[in-house]
């Protein structure tokens, strides 16, 4: 258990020294590059936090790009007000020190108001089963981004700038393993097989002694936490962010990405998230080569009629995403009907 | 004092009555049996006495504790498990990890020493690993610890599922239908294994089964149960020769399981 | 006295607002009852009720070429009705047939697998028509042809009703008085009952599920339509997106009136038509969107079950 800690200290490490070093010319030169990147990195983190609600406790949340949006703008809002005052403490906005600790306390005032909608929202939501708390986390989710649409100072529909992209390869990537270091440790503890007793079936988890709905709001909360910060994120890469952009699609974008690499698996799903974020500009660059007819171009395009294909074949095919399989398997080798 | 004490509980759903003014005692280590016809409401007392349903009226006693209207959760860490009637093993998780799912109920540390992973929490990993392999053992189990649950034979499943209720450190286990789906010989296994458990683990056993060898090879104390309503209460060759307890199960398929 | 008026006519307009709402959550609350499933793509069938409306109608105006009249007229009346009639049972009918592909080819082969499986697949199945057809359609925004002609209507006074409101209003009507009949009086009706109260029965008894849930399906995607087209009556505006917020305002109708209740969905629509028409009337309307979420949250914390639901239990 010691060895898992040392290795996210070496990854952290490696991820400093690359974003020390590296960062200038990526994000110079390989511009394009650099925003897939920067976007993998968010979106792991949003696909691992995901997963530990709907895949490991099972709860089917359709709402995550919400919390997401919490900590987008609350972090933006932090970061406008009261940057001014940070920078010039620490050395004015050219510093990078001064940047960096910028961006981690917006992140940080992000991820718990993040954390907060997620208890607001999960309290309420987990009473209900399946079909029921999808739909109220998506009501939810819809209720957050109508909330700021709405919100003069947030921008409402015009949409709201950042004072500064402070975004690196750094925290993306840095939190990303952050991110997947505490859920994995949190789920294979035995505190964390909770989450999977709920999962797999609440009633012999309660008659276990297991608080169900303790688990639940946990998951609910460290997965909101967790949306926040690649929300802040987000917002303090593309320096811009209107409520359009955290909408059901978003969530739904995040749920494709869990279900693909596999509820549960922490590892598929890191893979999905990678996946998806690259296929689409695969597709991009595809469609204009001279591979594709023209008339079929449109439709590589558009990535949602590909996302909901993968969708309605996957869960025909193999629903338990392309990784999910994985762990069954390796036990299957010595099942018991050998004795 | 007694263990378990139910005072006149009645439950009912709608207009449907399915427990009525039921009346049971368990003392300390004593294995008491419940058995009566299909739909006779057994399993609704189970559910009431675990806290999945409330009675609707009267009071169910563990200790100097009244039970009512605490969650499931809470009667288990009272010190009350069960198994169920359909085996709900947890499914995704292997032999092992079921029984050490169960632990949590007695966790000394929470969700963030998982996460930082001090001594503290090695430490009663450690413990709970070394504990949760110990029961294995006890049970014939250790050699499957890390096979998917589902893998188990049947007869093994059930017995996990006992142990499983075991790991929460009941006073009192309840056990549904133990003997479901069993061949004799299991079922000879299975009557010494509950004996077993009761001396060893210094617990009291309610047992529900429709097999009455079983019933009444081992249980002291027997209830009887038909359409909600307790018939007769006693030892075992006094339940057998009751009339009205041949009359419930007049016209019943003989014990014997498929 | 200005007030009360003021008032009905609010009433009135939320009528028809209603109506939409009812139809479209009938659909929903029928495939509850019989599959236990949220089919998250029925507002999509609404939408595309709409566009097959569109397409048909320009060839419907051949027979009766109802787009030149700008008056109803006792000669003309009639055609115009028969042709606006047209319109929408085509559309009705192509939707079943998509209603029920929809079920075979997607739900069909999830029957026995978790719920949460067939929930995933109705998302993807709502994405795909929604961009199928806004590949195939584009982007913007199409325009009905005007079915019927919009005027005001007589001899109520004050209040100011539309031909077109009341067209959507007696429509409505007719149609859920149809559906009640072939509920409570035909043989798959009562099948469709039976289903929902108990399907280990059903089967029991032979009745063949699969032909049950297919005619519910028939059922609910054609209300959907004659929705789509109707909604058409009052704002002739089409958009390929046009079915996600109807739909899921009939969604929480539904869910208000009791899931699974066949009254239940239509009161639920009317209650959130009306809402949603006196919010926006003298409150915000900035928040017609946000009453139908907040009823939904409101009613999920505090009778999931709805206004004319049943509880149910899960056996231990």
């Amino acid at each position: 258990m010691r060895r898992s800690r040392l290795l996210l200290f070496g990854y952290l490490l490696v991820c400093l020294l690359i974003s020390l070093f590296a960062e200038d010319y990526i994000s110079t030169r390989l511009a394009y590059y650099y925003d897939i990147l920067i976007t993998i990195g968010i979106n792991v983190i949003l696909a691992v936090s995901l997963n530990l609600v709907n895949g490991y406790t099972g709860q089917f949340s359709l709402g995550h790009a919400g919390f997401m949006a919490v900590g987008a703008y609350a972090s933006a809002s932090w970061s406008n007000h009261l940057d001014p005052i940070f920078l010039t403490a620490l050395g004015g906005p050219a510093n990078p020190l001064a940047t960096n600790v910028a961006l981690l306390i917006s992140m940080m005032f992000g991820a718990a108001l993040a954390a907060i909608a997620g208890l607001a929202v999960g309290i309420p939501s987990l009473r209900l089963r399946g079909d029921y708390l999808a739909i109220m986390t998506l009501g939810f989710g819809e209720i957050i981004r109508t909330a700021i649409l709405n919100t003069d100072f947030l921008g409402a529909a015009r949409g709201l700038s950042v004072s500064g992209i402070y975004t690196n390869l750094f925290w993306t990537f840095g939190v990303a393993g952050v991110a997947t270091y505490v859920v994995l440790a949190l789920v294979n503890s035995t505190y964390g097989r909770g989450f999977l007793t709920v999962r797999d079936d609440e009633v012999a988890a309660e008659a276990m002694g297991i608080n169900p709905t303790r688990y639940k709001v946990q998951a609910f909360v460290v997965g909101a936490f967790f949306a926040g910060i690649a929300g802040a994120l987000y917002g303090h890469f593309k320096a811009f962010i209107t409520p359009e952009g955290f909408n059901f699609f978003r969530s739904v974008d995040i749920v494709v990405m869990v279900i693909l690499g596999g509820m549960g698996s922490t590892a598929g799903v890191i893979m999905a998230a990678i996946l998806l974020t690259i296929l689409p500009e695969l597709l991009r660059a595809l469609a204009h080569t001279q591979v594709v007819p023209p008339a079929y171009q449109g439709l590589l395009e558009n990535r949602l009629i590909l996302y909901s294909l993968i969708l309605i074949i996957l869960m025909l095919t193999r629903p338990q995403g392309l990784f999910g399989g994985l762990t069954a398997m390796r036990s299957k080798t010595s099942r018991a009907k050998e004795q | 004092m007694s263990l378990l004490r139910l005072d006149s509980c009645t439950i009912r759903f709608g207009g449907l009555t399915a427990v009525s003014k039921f009346s049971m005692e368990i003392a300390q280590r004593e294995l008491v049996g419940l058995i009566g016809p299909n739909g006779a409401g057994k399993t609704t007392v189970f559910n009431f006495v675990t806290g999945v349903y409330q009675p609707t009226e009267g009071d169910v006693w563990f200790g100097d504790e009244r039970l009512n209207g605490l969650k499931p959760y809470a009667i288990t860490a009272r010190g009350i498990a069960r198994t169920f009637q359909n085996i709900r093993l947890f499914s995704s998780l292997t032999v092992f990890d079921n029984v050490r799912a169960a632990f949590n109920l007695h966790l000394k540390h929470g969700p963030t020493h998982a996460v930082t992973r001090g001594p503290k929490f090695r430490n009663e990993e450690r413990e709970i690993e070394d504990k949760a392999r110990d029961l294995l053992n006890i049970f014939n189990l250790d050699r499957y610890r890390d096979v998917m649950c589902k893998g188990l034979p049947y007869g093994d499943q059930r017995r996990l599922e006992i142990v499983r209720a075991l790991a929460t450190q009941p006073r009192l286990l309840l056990l549904d239908e133990p003997a479901a789906g069993m061949t004799p010989t299991e079922k000879g296994g299975l009557m010494q294994l509950i004996e077993f458990i009761q001396e060893q683990f210094n617990i009291s056993v309610l047992l529900v089964e429709h097999d009455m060898r079983v019933v009444m090879g081992i249980c002291r104390r027997i209830y009887v149960l038909d359409y909600g309503l307790k018939i007769a209460e006693g030892p075992p060759d006094v339940i057998r020769r009751d009339p009205k307890v041949i009359e419930a199960y007049l016209g019943e398929e003989p014990t014997e399981t498929k | 006295m200005e007030q009360v008026t003021l008032f009905v006519q609010q009433l009135l307009n939320g009528l028809s607002l209603g109506s939409i709402y009812a139809l479209i959550a009938l659909g929903y609350t029928m495939v509850y009852g019989v599959l236990r499933f949220i089919n998250f793509a029925h507002g999509d069938i609404y939408m595309l009720g709409a566009f097959f409306g569109f397409f048909a109608a320009p060839y419907v105006a051949k027979l009766f070429p109802f787009a030149q009249y700008d008056s109803f007229t006792p000669q003309n009346f009639l055609g115009i009705i028969s042709g606006a009639g047209l319109v929408m049972l085509i559309s009705m009918t192509i939707c079943a047939v998509i209603g029920v592909l929809i079920e075979k080819i997607a739900y069909r082969p999830l029957r026995n697998r978790p719920r949460l499986n067939v929930l995933i697949t109705a998302i993807g199945v709502s994405l795909f028509l929604q961009n199928i057809t806004q590949y195939f359609c584009g982007a913007q925004p199409r325009a009905f042809p005007q079915l019927i002609p919009v005027q005001a209507i007589e001899g109520l006074g004050d209040l100011t009703v539309l031909t077109t409101q009341a067209a959507i209003i007696l429509s409505t009507i007719v149609l859920l008085i149809l559906l009640r009949f072939i509920v409570m009086k035909t043989k798959l009706g009562m099948a469709m009952r039976a289903l929902s109260l108990n399907p280990e029965a059903c089967s029991l008894m032979g009745v063949n599920i699969d032909t049950v849930i297919s005619f519910t399906f028939v059922l609910g995607s054609a209300l959907a339509a004659a929705a789509g087209v109707l909604v058409s009556l009052d704002s002739p505006s089409i958009t390929p997106l046009m079915g996600n917020l109807p739909g899921i305002k009939a969604f929480v109708a539904a869910v208000l009136g009791g899931i699974g209740n066949i009254s239940g969905a239509a009161l639920g629509g009317l209650i959130i038509g009306e809402l949603e028409t006196l919010v926006v009337g003298y409150l915000r309307p900035e928040l017609r969107d946000a009453i139908a979420f907040a009823v939904l949250i409101v009613i999920l914390l505090f009778k999931p079950t709805g206004l004319l639901g049943r509880v149910e239990r899960e056996k231990v």
